[in-house]
């Protein structure tokens, strides 16, 4: 159980996917100009990267480690992704059209973010559990949007500062985040 | 050679058995949508302004098509367009004439008196915290352009003197600015209205001269000499009846601060066209 909470803490904090591992920065560039947007994306983000884990997970053990093809991992892994997206996206529409509709464009752009592709990746590559894949999967996500969730916060109040010209739109917001990563570098050490 | 054909095997089952379940997915969860919606969206101006009352275009052509909502309602569309939504749902609607937002204060920067130097965020809301404002009137624009920022068909821009100017062409009165002005300056008004007093300030004439040389000063000469009896005083201001008013512009000669302002476009002949049908 320790050793969970310790992952768990280490996904989050001490290896933040998005500020340490850079993995999913184009979202978080993107989609944080506004927190409500950016929480829109944050739970479509949680949700698809747990459901992709998880399934690529089980067609790498269960396919391609028994064929011996392990080495088609990077295109089944998009496959499934892409496929999954798509289907999430049609049963959202019947069953909440109100989900859908908040989530909007956010959903399908989930297909393009590389955390799901990477943490799906880094699953088998450090030879997780199912149980393992699971907990990760749920932490690495948690990580991403705390990590987008403050940037949104933060831009949302640079509408009423005031910036110099030279910096207005995404470059401070790159700055930023830069500087978000330098205090997250901080938490390294803890966990494992 | 038998890991190629395993590989190709395993990807094609992989993708038959994911479409598969794709499908199957698109039919059970199938989610059945008019096409005119679609079609209505397509005609409509895609600015999601709120104009109408809806969050967006898009709930506004739903609206029309399922809740039977009166067509008329987009105030960005011209007749032409209005027409052809009622032919795609087979009713007829009365085309109301077009308003456009005026900005009801003249007061710019070499006319009004300032109480002190703003120098904070650009942001009429923001001034306002600050003692209600640098204006000495205040009841005045603050000339910060929050509502420029707030117009979703670019038809504001700051004028020369610190006042916002409307793009009679641009406008399509959705309101939007009306909303974003603390002080609600800008008004709708129809577009053949002639004259409007282009003030806010609903105080005494003595109070309203110390603070700015182009106030409404509710001195009623225009009320007065009006010779069809189309100005009422309603609170400190001259309100135009639009349907009396004919236009002779004695209220704006008469006027001795020179708020009563002559509305400096003419008139076009369409939109008179379209006053009169409704």
């Amino acid at each position: 159980m320790s050793d969970y909470i310790l992952m768990m803490i280490s996904a989050i904090f001490a290896n933040n996917i998005l500020l340490i591992k850079f993995l999913g920065n184009c979202p978080f560039v993107g989609v944080s100009t506004s927190l409500e947007s950016a929480i829109g994306m944050s739970g479509a983000a949680l949700f698809v990267n747990v459901m992709a884990s998880c399934i690529t997970w089980m067609v790498y053990n269960f396919v391609l480690v028994p064929f011996e093809l392990e080495y088609l991992r990077t295109v089944v892994f998009i496959l499934v992704i892409a496929s999954l997206v798509q289907l999430v996206e049609i049963v959202l529409q019947k069953v909440a059209p109100a989900l859908y509709r908040a989530l909007g464009i956010y959903l399908p752009l989930i297909t393009t973010n590389c955390m799901i592709f990477g943490v799906a990746v880094l699953n088998v590559q450090q030879k997780h559990t199912f149980m393992e894949t699971l907990v990760y999967s749920i932490a690495t996500a948690i990580g991403w949007d705390l990590a987008l969730l403050i940037l949104a916060g933060i831009r949302e109040r640079f509408a009423l500062g005031k910036i110099p010209t030279l910096f207005q739109g995404f470059p401070i917001a790159l700055i930023t985040a830069g500087m978000m990563g330098l205090c997250f570098a901080g938490f390294l050490g803890l966990g494992q | 050679m038998s890991s190629i054909i395993t590989a190709c095997l395993i990807m094609a089952i992989l993708g038959l058995i994911l479409s598969f379940f794709l499908g199957i997915a698109a039919k059970v969860f199938y989610v059945e949508t008019d096409p005119r919606i679609e079609q209505i969206l397509d005609m409509l101006p895609g600015a999601n302004c709120g104009g109408c009352g809806y969050a967006g275009c898009s709930d506004y052509a739903e609206a029309i098509v399922k809740k039977n909502e009166k067509p008329n309602k987009c105030v960005g569309c011209g007749a032409d367009v209005i027409e052809k939504i009622c032919a795609i749902i087979g009713t007829k609607a009365t085309i109301e004439e077009r308003k456009v937002a005026r900005i009801r204060c003249a007061g710019d920067n070499t006319k009004a008196k300032f109480e002190f130097k703003y120098i904070g965020a650009k942001d009429c809301h923001a001034a306002m915290l600050l003692n209600g404002g640098n204006k000495a009137c205040k009841y005045g624009c603050l000339g910060l352009g929050s509502c420029i920022r707030a117009c979703p068909f670019g038809a504001l821009s700051m004028g020369e003197n610190g006042i916002p100017v409307v793009d009679e062409d641009l406008c399509t009165g959705c309101g939007n600015c009306v909303k974003a002005c603390p002080r609600d300056i800008p008004q709708l008004y129809p577009v053949s209205q002639k004259v409007l007093p282009l003030c806010n300030n609903p105080l005494k004439g003595k109070v309203v001269k110390q603070v700015c040389s182009v106030g409404c000063i509710g001195c009623n000469l225009c009320v007065k000499k009006c010779p069809e009896k189309a100005i009422k005083m309603v609170n400190g201001l001259p309100v135009i009846d639009n349907n009396k008013c004919t236009g002779c512009f004695e209220c704006v000669k008469r006027c001795p601060t020179g708020a009563m302002s002559k509305l400096i476009k003419e008139v076009k002949e369409e939109d008179k066209v379209e006053a009169n049908a409704a």
